[in-house]
């Protein structure tokens, strides 16, 4: 036994659990059945800490948000096409993994997707998962949304671009000016595959070359090269500003590598990263640094103020976060992709906890990287 | 005073005010300035401190720029690194005296 989950990829007859598709930092929550595998179990133990300044709804009304956060016009549309994955990186707030086959989107929920796309203002179809390109519908949606005009993201684990159905990818992806974003916590290796899983580092890079081989990386606006990095470790995500110049010049002097920009982001106490807090005993002294680190000039560029979250079940969420916690948008009648409703889904009050201060900290945490 | 080093120092640090707020003013105003980026980026700093922190042995220091220096970008290779500077001048600045022993050894003895 080597401890690891097999799963045969249904399209390639790839085994996703070995170390060969994609490495294994730790395993899914639920594949242990632990008990912080359940969303709930997450929120008691976050909302039971002693936490001076935890009130997340306090702090934005502080800040001019005295009714709760609201929405501000909707640009994104991020689908999260389901939990599959090559890897199980330590910190991965979706718990995602090779086990995880039961929950990806079917096609008549991209479809449903698609219809309640055409019905907002979003100009960006934001693509995760676990692993997006694992999803049998992927290239179709890909495909539907580039011919609605909009710009396409494709978020990215780096090390599953070298499976061998994914080599034509890349240029697939210059083809249609689809944005990658690249999940890369450091550009030196030890901390890369001390939250990833060994070889991470080497492989990534060899996926970054690819990349660069078709066309991305270079300064060309349709073929945007993105990294995104979460810290290895308890510490808040440095300046994306300052920190990109080192990450340039590291990977281009190390490997010859180039990319366009770097988002940096924080972790959020959630899943699996939640479960490397409680074991390493940094949950509490995290979360008094989320929550001292509180930034009112990060709050008006939160992500959940201009994004709808869909789930692989076609559910609404504010954000990927509130998601895998299970915190469904309050918009009543207006749930899911099947019955969107965009107005109902603008008058809503966005969904808040504890681990939203994640979002508020520092120079502000997003999907799109700081946002002060 | 049961212990000389408490870890709850450290946040407590703007306390120092108390006795002299304009003398701590001017040091803490002079403190941010000096770690803002500049000719040096703030990674470079924060490891300058951390290699300084650890030739002072000041633990709450080494704390501090341990947790700043990863914040800023930098990884644990680089950190040992900036030890590793720290301990060669350290060890080095014993060493080169020994230049004065040498030389008053040659004086003295025959």
């Amino acid at each position: 036994m080597d401890g690891l989950i097999h799963v045969t990829d249904p399209v390639a007859g790839v085994d996703l659990g070995s170390a060969e598709a994609g490495p294994k930092r730790a395993t899914s929550l639920r594949s242990r059945r632990a008990p912080l595998a359940a969303p709930a179990a997450q929120l008691a133990l976050l909302d039971a800490l002693a936490l001076e300044g935890g009130d997340f709804d306090a702090a934005v009304a502080r800040v001019g948000h005295a009714n709760g956060l609201r929405p501000a016009a909707l640009e994104y549309f991020q689908i999260n096409v389901g939990k599959l994955c090559n890897m199980t990186c330590r910190h991965c707030h979706v718990d995602a993994g090779p086990d995880r086959t039961a929950e990806n989107m079917d096609r008549a929920t991209v479809d449903a997707c698609l219809a309640a796309l055409d019905r907002t203002t979003a100009h960006t179809v934001d693509i995760t998962g676990g692993a997006p390109e694992l999803n049998p519908h992927f290239r179709y949606l890909v495909d539907q949304a580039v011919a609605r005009g909009k710009h396409v993201i494709d978020r990215c684990n780096l090390t599953v671009l070298l499976l061998p159905r994914f080599h034509d990818l890349p240029r697939w992806f210059a083809e249609r000016g689809v944005e990658v974003v690249c999940s890369l916590p450091h550009y030196r290796q030890r901390n890369t595959d001390a939250q990833r899983g060994d070889g991470t580092y080497e492989k990534s890079i060899r996926a970054l070359r690819l990349l660069n081989e078709a066309g991305y990386g270079q300064g060309d606006p349709k073929r945007v090269l993105t990294l995104m990095a979460n810290p290895a470790g308890a510490f808040l995500a440095g300046d994306q500003s300052k920190l990109e110049g080192d990450w340039k010049r590291g990977l281009e002097r190390a490997h010859g590598v180039t990319f366009d920009r770097l988002f940096c982001l924080n972790n959020m106490p959630i899943s699996r990263y939640l479960e490397w807090l409680v074991e390493t005993d940094n949950l509490q002294a995290y979360m008094e640094r989320l929550t001292h680190a509180f930034n009112p000039g990060a709050v008006d560029g939160v992500m959940c103020r201009n994004t709808v979250s869909v789930s692989w079940d076609g559910r609404l969420f504010d954000c990927d976060f509130n998601q895998m916690l299970d915190l469904e948008v309050s918009a009543p009648g207006s749930a899911t992709v099947f019955d969107f409703d965009p107005e109902v889904f603008a008058a809503r009050r966005i969904v808040t906890e504890r681990h939203c201060f994640g979002c508020t900290a520092g120079a502000g945490s997003s999907c799109g990287g700081a946002t002060s | 005073m049961d212990t000389y080093y408490k870890p709850e120092h450290l946040p407590k640090f703007g306390s120092i005010g108390e006795g002299a707020p304009e003398l701590a003013k001017k040091f803490f105003d002079y403190y941010g300035a000096v770690f803002a980026e500049g000719a040096l980026s703030e990674r470079e700093k924060a490891l300058i401190a951390l290699a300084v922190a650890h030739a002072v042995q000041c633990p709450y220091c080494i704390d501090a720029y341990a947790n700043e220096s990863l914040a800023k970008g930098a990884d644990l290779e680089q950190m040992t690194e900036a030890v590793h500077v720290a301990c060669a001048i350290r060890g080095g600045a014993s060493l080169v005296h020994g230049v004065q022993m040498l030389e008053h050894a040659h004086k003295v003895g025959m």
